[in-house]
């Protein structure tokens, strides 16, 4: 698997729908949880998905709570914001109407 | 999240780094709990450096964070070296503090608007007129004919408002043994109305308060007095008190923030104008009254100008067919009067009239002490920032901007400036009622509002950026025009750096001398008027003002007298109308030979048997009043009128004619000549020609006239005449019923009361040359010893191969010699310029005289020898040995 970051421009949209599906997961889980429904073809240097988090939280699109784990350590989870959805569903459609536009050049060149 | 969480956190951001560490942290170890290897998931994770900055910077902002950072850097760099912050601080809050104070004077005297509606509609009328002795003069006095015939000619644009001057009366709430003094005014019944203000209690007047001559015994109180006075008695409306001959009912009481419109006097009494006395209302004769003018919204001030101006024009035209016997001279003079249109929203006032001009000159030196003591610490900074050089040059090489430099140097700036302000703050606070108190007479103490508002707040905080900026921006700008690769290698031209302090040092001179010079031409100028020859002797003597009710015939006044001489302490008592230069005066015209009156009026003045003596005034030729004297008979005259009417020759025995009642003339005959002693109250005018009269005088028909008002003049032999004071007080109400003492004065401070502000101006003005010089031989020892210790290798190297002292010295000193030269050249030039500024508040002292411009030159010479010999030594003593090991 060749080291570069496959989530270019797609990282807030993975984390968005991921924390739909799941909600309140710390960074690692949400890292994990991408890169095993993608089959492990999306990856990314795994700290980047922090400041993208951060800047996520500071949008008001997730909030954040930091909790106490069975084992005793804590841990900094993350849940979807009303905003957040709305975020997700706008970034979706953007998503659909690019890779749809992309593929019908495909299909016709 | 918001912005206050990320305010929060780039106001903590220790707190946030922790956090993003922590979750960072818990990444690796849920990666190893995963069962993954330590290194390799550090691997995975990437740069936790540059991770760590972009989550900061999502999660903060990031402007603050770095001014925050710069902030506490600042401090740091200031607490360093604790002596010269300290030095720094105290010079700039002195001069902030005196900015400030400056400020809060002028601001409450002529700047604040009056609490009224609209008050940038609210103008004055005044008169300008050159007299005769060439000073120019202004006044603001009508007679109410007039104010009435200008009122109707701009009635359709503006409304007229006449307001007496505040005057201090005697009134009683009780019996007569019951007097007390207020401040007050008469007013038109449109006044309240017009200000759009509403009653604290009861009613204010209007318009049919103002109509008939006597007929509105009415008064309404200031709030001041209201609690004051009456500790904000609610039953007061209602109340009534005695004025005169009149008794008055208080009908309401005016609103907490208006206390007048006369600058610097807080009235205690409003009444209306048509209570004035019938005689004074109907004369063209006798100015009284201000008239104010508020346009009517809409209304053009220069068309209510021209209307009112055309009304004053005619006034005059018929005054002046009224004048007999008027010099052609005289009469152009008369014509050559000019009506003035002036706005009026921060009242008006004599004080505003006599202090504006010498306010504004002292707020010009205190802004020259602040340019003084920004430059010092323009070149503190600059000195400090180059021996950072290096650390500024490192910031530059890993990547900071210049703004970014700047801002730090800024900082430091703005930590001197807000730690300054602050002292500044409780020193203008402190200072600001001082210098009321310096200028108010004592007994009559100047009432200025020196509030803490948000306008004097502002000007705290733009002051506080500005000084930040003056002295901040060069230094910054310096610091972030490092260039790394010189710096680094220790080579930073210091010759331009050394270039820029000595333009600044060059300034610093400049500015200094201005101060000393004016400070020396007012201190010339207090010198000579305080010490200008009276002709009589005020020491020891003490002036009861006092009042009768009703007026009480001469004999009582003679048996009070009489009895004021039998207290122990007590030499001579003689009575006068008025104290002698307490402002008052009486004039008229002199004929002499039955020709008719010339243009040279005499002063006169009503005096009684034994005046000359009271006020040791030697009588050299005739004699003194006689108690058996009466007005009009006889008259003593002083060396001005005999110069004046008599051509010099002795005048006793011969004989005179001043206007009488119904336009007859009165013969009086000489008895006395005294020589010339000065009555009235401006120092700066030379003596007029006076002739004494005897205060007791009888009517056409022989009967004697009583006085309701007149002053004891007593010469004590005390050593604190004023210990006298409450025993000759209760005397003289004790003698005789129905006598009133209202005020207790000595003759030295009613002489000192007409040099109030010469004596303000000449004693901050040398209080602010000392600072400056101090601050300016701070500014050139700090800047020299600054380039010594820069060269110190190259003057180690001179010295190695074989320099005498001499040159050494020469070498350092040649620059800032120069610079200082510059300076006081520059100096000199704008002294000369700004003299013409401040010539109306000089006296016989001359900006060209080289006196004047020797003394600063001479200050300055001695200040610089002793900040520059400390460097110098420091210099010729170099050790070229250690010199050159030291790098």
């Amino acid at each position: 698997m060749p080291k570069r970051d496959s989530l270019q421009g797609s990282l807030d949209l993975l984390v968005l729908k991921t924390l739909l599906r799941r909600p309140r997961l710390h960074g690692y889980a949400i890292m994990s949880a991408i890169s095993e429904h993608s089959g492990e073809v999306l990856r990314a240097e795994e700290g980047s998905l922090y400041p993208a988090l951060h800047r996520m939280e500071e949008a008001g699109w997730i909030r954040a709570e930091w909790i106490k784990k069975d084992t005793g350590r804590r841990a900094r989870v993350y849940e979807l914001t009303a905003a957040g959805r709305k975020q997700l569903l706008a970034e979706e459609s953007r998503w659909q109407a690019v890779t749809g536009a992309v593929n019908r050049v495909l299909r016709t060149v | 999240m918001s912005l206050w969480s990320r305010i929060a956190n780039a106001l903590r951001p220790d707190r946030l780094s922790r956090d993003i560490d922590e979750e960072f942290q818990s990444h690796i170890e849920e990666a190893m709990a995963q069962g993954r290897e330590a290194a390799e998931a550090r691997r995975a994770f990437g740069n936790t450096l540059r991770q760590r900055e972009e989550s900061r910077d999502a999660r903060l902002i990031r402007w603050l964070d770095s001014l925050r950072a710069d902030t506490v850097f600042g401090w740091r760099q200031l607490m360093k070296k604790k002596v010269s912050t300290t030095a720094a601080v105290l010079s700039l809050a002195l001069a902030m503090g005196a900015c400030a104070s400056a400020f809060r004077i002028i601001d409450a005297l002529l700047l604040r608007p009056l609490p009224i509606s609209d008050p940038d509609r609210l103008y004055a009328i005044s008169f300008e007129n050159t007299g005769m002795d060439g000073i120019n003069g202004e006044y603001d006095s009508c007679s109410y004919p007039m104010f009435l015939r200008s009122r109707e000619a701009v009635k359709q644009q503006a409304d007229l408002i006449a307001v007496s001057y505040a005057d201090r009366t005697d009134l009683t709430y009780g019996s007569d043994r019951d007097m007390e003094r207020a401040h007050t005014q008469y007013v038109s019944g449109t006044m309240f109305p017009l200000f759009g203000l509403s009653p604290a209690a009861g009613r204010l007047f209007t318009q049919s308060d103002d109509i008939t001559p006597g007929a509105h015994p009415y008064a309404v109180l200031s709030y001041d007095y209201w609690w004051h006075r009456f500790g904000r008695d609610a039953a007061i409306v209602g109340k009534s008190f005695r004025l005169g001959e009149n008794l008055f009912q208080i009908v309401g009481v005016a609103p907490a923030s208006f206390s007048g419109t006369e600058t610097g006097t807080v009235t205690d009494i409003f009444l209306p104008i048509a209570m004035k006395n019938p005689r004074t209302i109907a004369s063209p004769d006798n100015f009284w009254l201000r008239s104010f003018v508020k346009l009517r919204p809409g209304a053009l001030p220069e068309a209510v100008y021209d209307r009112l101006r055309v009304t004053w024009r005619a006034v005059q035209a018929e005054r002046a067919a009224g004048f007999v016997n008027m010099s052609k001279a005289n009469r152009e003079h008369f014509f050559a009067e000019k009506i003035l249109l002036q706005p009026a929203a921060g009242g008006r006032s004599n004080l505003q009239r006599d202090y504006k001009h010498a306010l504004g000159t002292l707020a010009i030196l205190v802004a020259l002490v602040l340019l003084i003591a920004c430059t010092n610490l323009a070149n503190l900074m600059t000195a400090r920032a180059a021996a950072r050089a290096r650390e500024m040059a490192l910031r530059v090489s890993i990547g900071a901007g210049r703004w970014r430099l700047m801002q730090l140097v800024l900082m430091e700036s703005a930590w001197l400036a807000a730690l300054s302000s602050a002292l500044g703050a409780v020193f203008a606070w402190r200072s600001a009622p001082v210098i009321v108190s310096m200028i108010s007479p004592a007994d009559d103490p100047i009432r200025l509002t020196l509030a803490a508002d948000w306008r004097t707040l502002a000007f705290g905080l733009a002051l506080a950026i500005a000084v930040t900026f003056l002295f901040g921006l060069i230094p910054a700008l310096r610091a972030s025009a490092v260039r790394p690769a010189s710096a680094l290698k220790g080579g930073e031209e210091p010759h331009s750096r050394g270039r820029l302090m000595h333009i600044l040092i060059g300034a610093q001179v400049a500015f200094c001398f201005l101060v000393l010079f004016v400070a020396g031409l007012f201190e010339g100028t207090f010198e000579r008027l305080s010490n200008q020859p009276t002709g009589f002797s005020a020491e020891g003597v003490l002036d009861l003002e006092t009042t009768t009710s009703p007026a009480q015939p001469a004999a009582y006044w003679n048996e009070v007298a009489e009895r004021l001489r039998s207290i122990p302490g007590v030499e001579k008592v003689a009575i006068a109308a008025w104290p002698l230069m307490s402002g008052e005066a009486s004039v008229d015209k002199i004929s002499v030979d039955g020709a008719p009156a010339g243009d040279i009026m005499s002063d006169f003045l009503y005096v009684s048997a034994g005046f000359a003596g009271a006020l040791k005034i030697p009588i050299l030729e005739g004699r003194e009043f006689l108690s058996s004297d009466f007005n009009p008979s006889v008259a003593i005259v002083n060396h001005a009128f005999a110069k004046q009417f008599f051509g010099g020759a002795n005048p006793t025995g011969k004989w005179f004619e001043r206007s009488g009642p119904a336009g007859k003339r009165i013969r009086i005959q000489v008895v006395g000549l005294i020589p010339d002693a000065r009555s009235r109250d401006n120092f700066r005018r030379a003596i007029r020609p006076t002739a004494w009269v005897p205060f007791q005088s009888v009517d056409a028909q022989n009967v004697s006239q009583p006085k309701a008002r007149g002053a004891f003049v007593v010469r004590t032999a005390v050593g604190d005449p004023l210990s006298l004071a409450r025993v000759l007080r209760e005397a003289v109400s004790r003698t005789r019923p129905g006598f009133h003492v209202a005020n207790i004065r000595t003759q030295a401070e009613i002489n000192r009361s007409n040099t109030l502000r010469e004596r303000l101006l000449a004693i901050l003005a040398l209080f602010f040359a000392g600072v400056a010089l101090l601050l300016a031989g701070v500014g050139l020892y700090g800047v020299l010893d600054y380039s010594v210790l820069q060269r110190r290798r190259e003057i180690g190297i001179r010295i190695a191969i074989g320099a005498k002292s001499g040159d050494i010295a020469r070498d350092v000193t040649t620059k800032i010699l120069l610079s200082l030269g510059l300076g006081a050249l520059a100096g000199i030039g704008l002294g000369l310029a700004g003299a013409r500024y401040v010539q109306s508040l000089l006296y016989e002292v001359k900006a060209s005289d080289p006196h004047m411009l020797a003394a600063p030159a001479l200050g300055i010479a001695a200040v610089a020898l002793l900040a520059l010999l400390r460097p110098v030594i420091r210099a010729v003593k170099t050790d070229p040995a250690s010199m050159l090991r030291f790098d």
